[in-house]
């Protein structure tokens, strides 16, 4: 890797960088697949499906699918690390909640309001992070905890009641596009901010390679010097952060704070991640193939909603793709290995051609 | 690893702008949906709290059984769990494929009202039943029935079991429960001015709970052995009582009433522990609602005053707050329990 080396002054390499040609790598990775897929599945229901076609339909699609989006980017960079945090939704309406009553009860000014209820959800990230990283606990069972823990700290605070009184400029700025006329949601601008931060963090920064060295082998990525567990713990303080942007996102996009906000959206986050080609064994994954992941379930659920198709045929379908490409690596395994292993055979029959050469000279 | 160098993320950053912008083409080109209806089918579609709950099925029917009598086109779509976000989705879906009118049992009186509004911006009636949203967000609630008619009709029902006179008493559900506490409070009016003979000796919380109800009920028949009768205005309280008195000696003896579905209550209607109880008829209220969001469709009504046709429910009225009443209870009893399935 190219940060790595030192500059200037480092011999040349004299072997390849990579074993393929770049188109290879990009062409036949799984982020592409999962985009391709996207595609197809758009230009389809474009051309197929009755209203698809209309300007609200797109609207609709990222208005729907910003809150995913927005909680892959840190989900993503978790699982990379062989790390799940079941309690984003949990988050998303705990902090609903405290921003619906800080705003309305308390009378902060929403902008108030809104910086507490990021601070709140980075501090139940931070819970998160204690306990998985630093206290040694797997994150599947603290987070099913806080996962009930925050939803019921949440229900505790509002019950059944709910909080309506925002000011009509902010639920507006939640609904509005950017351009008017375009079908693009101001909180799409949010998104590509974050994403570029996130992307730049996971890709681009020595943080982001500890993250994925920590998803292969966190002891090895101990002793070449990543912060394992100051690592796990920032990426739970950022989910929390990023799911309480959502929790006030949610709340002025529907107008309304209750407990139940955003209930059971972590499983669709996850899906979607593992759909975009994250492998939930952790040290592998990449965020364009996550967001094509979170948008081709988008653009598969407003297909079939347009075309008249009922939540459980649709369960049906994405829970079928959601499988598939989960399997597909294991299924593709044994032929990847035939392949491989005919051309070590080819490779090795070779070597031991010139060592009986040399043996014999 | 093979993933995160610059060459690779620059690349997957282009083709991903790359579809954004030719997703983004494509929306543009589009036309939008042409959604006036002509008056001579009009498509109308219901949609329940959640899919798959005998309640809005049997009440649904109701409304697809009106939308043929007009010769409308009847569809029904909903979320698989009771939630104001699932809803959303479909009114949303419902407002771009240009229906001519939305039937809604909504999940959460606010959280639905900007997906309706959209829906109404884009001329398409929206008609509410079982479940409001608030009162300016819709055009018309279908509602099943007023505090005071289910209130007086449990009395009646009452009542009449026990002869007019004896002791009896509440099993309600939790102690807060607003709907609950507010028949309550109407039917101890009822009975204090028309009933003189019946006194009401206790109210015992069952918390919407099968086995708190059930336990609740077997206290109140041993600190109250003169007990001649139990009203439950609540289908988890009626349904543990009758289960508790059809294996007691007061089967039979002790009268119970209260609001039940058919259901649940079969078995103890049919072995003689539970005469009669109340609820309204689903089925009706699918219909009216289908009928009330032909009227609106049709520009016949507007709001409160105006007056339509209903079928076979006959001529109803658009009341305050742009409410349409279905009526007093309806009355559950051996004759007729085996017509329902809910």
């Amino acid at each position: 890797m190219s940060i790595l080396a030192p500059a200037g002054d480092a011999p040349a390499r004299t072997y390849a960088a990579y074993a393929r040609p770049f188109w290879q790598r990009v062409v036949l990775s799984r982020e592409f697949a999962v985009v391709a897929l996207l595609i197809a599945a758009f230009v389809y229901s474009q051309t197929q499906v009755d209203y698809f076609d209309s300007p609200q339909t797109l609207y609709y699609l990222f208005r729907d699918s910003a809150a995913i989006l927005l909680l892959a980017l840190p989900m993503t960079a978790i699982i990379v690390t062989g790390e799940i945090d079941l309690s984003v939704a949990s988050t998303v309406g705990l902090t609903s909640v405290a921003f619906g009553m800080l705003s309305n009860d308390a009378g902060l000014p929403v902008g108030v309001a809104a910086v507490a209820a990021i601070v709140i959800g980075a501090l139940c990230g931070a819970v998160n992070g204690v306990l998985v990283a630093y206290v040694g606990l797997p994150s599947i069972a603290v987070t099913i905890g806080t996962l009930a823990l925050f939803r019921g700290i949440a229900a505790g605070l509002l019950g059944t009641e709910s909080r309506t009184n925002f000011p009509d400029g902010w639920t507006d700025l939640a609904k509005q596009r950017i351009v008017e006329g375009q079908p693009y949601p101001v909180i799409l601008l949010a998104f590509v901010v974050l994403a570029l931060a996130f992307a730049w963090m996971l890709h681009f920064s020595t943080f982001g390679r500890g993250i994925y060295e920590i998803g292969l082998n966190d002891e090895a990525a101990h002793f070449t010097g990543v912060p394992v567990a100051r690592t796990k713990a920032i990426l739970f303080v950022l989910a929390g952060a990023v799911a309480g942007f959502v929790g006030i996102y949610t709340t002025l996009v529907t107008g309304v704070a209750r407990a139940e906000n955003s209930a059971g959206l972590e499983l669709q986050v996850i899906a979607a991640v593992l759909l975009g080609g994250v492998s939930i064994f952790g040290g592998r994954g990449a965020l364009p193939g996550v967001i094509a992941g979170v948008l081709l379930i988008g653009v598969i659920q407003r297909a079939m909603l347009l075309n008249g198709q009922t939540i459980n045929i649709i369960n049906i379908v994405i829970g079928t793709l959601l499988v598939l490409s989960v399997t597909a690596p294991r299924l593709l395994a044994p032929l990847q290995r035939a392949v491989s292993a005919r051309k070590t055979a080819r490779a090795s029959d070779r070597a031991q051609d010139s060592a009986g050469k040399r043996s014999l000279s | 690893m093979k993933f995160h160098n610059r060459r690779f993320a620059r690349a997957a950053a282009v083709t991903l702008i790359a579809s954004l912008a030719l997703t983004a083409c494509g929306g543009d080109g589009g036309s939008t949906a042409d959604g006036e209806g002509d008056g001579e089918s009009l498509s109308i579609t219901f949609i329940p709290k959640n899919l798959g709950n005998p309640y809005f099925d049997t009440s649904n029917a109701g409304g697809e059984e009106a939308i043929e009598e007009f010769g409308g086109s009847y569809e029904q779509v909903g979320p698989a769990e009771g939630s104001p976000d699932g809803q959303v989705q479909y009114i949303n879906t419902a407002t771009q494929q240009g229906r001519d009118a939305l039937v809604i049992s909504a999940n959460d009186p606010d959280a639905l009202c900007d997906a309706i509004g959209e829906a109404r911006d884009a001329g398409i009636p929206v008609v509410t039943f079982d479940a409001d949203t608030n009162p300016e967000c819709r055009d018309i609630f279908v509602n099943q029935a007023d505090a005071e008619g289910i209130a007086r009709v449990q009395v009646e029902l009452i009542a009449d079991q026990i002869g007019g006179s004896g002791e009896i008493a509440f099993l309600s559900a939790a102690a807060n429960a607003t709907n609950q506490n507010a028949w309550i409070e109407l039917m101890e009016a009822e009975l204090a001015a028309n009933y003189p003979d019946i006194e009401v000796v206790d109210t015992v919380y069952g918390d919407d709970d099968d086995q708190k109800s059930f336990d609740q009920t077997a206290a109140l028949l041993q600190s109250h052995p003169d007990l001649a009768g139990i009203i439950s205005p609540t289908t988890v309280g009626i349904a543990a009582a009758a289960r508790y008195l059809s294996t007691s000696d007061s089967k039979g003896e002790v009268k119970l009433t209260g609001l039940g579905t058919p259901n649940q209550m079969r078995e103890y209607v049919e072995d003689g522990t539970v005469e009669a109880f109340a609820l309204w008829n689903p089925a009706d209220l699918g219909y009216l609602a289908a009928y009330a969001a032909k009227a609106l469709a049709d520009g016949e009504i507007e709001g409160e005053g105006d007056t339509f046709e209903a079928g076979r429910l006959g001529e109803y009225t658009v009341g305050a707050d742009n409410t349409v009443l279905l009526g007093d209870p309806f009355e559950f009893n051996a004759d007729n329990i085996g017509d329902f399935d809910f």
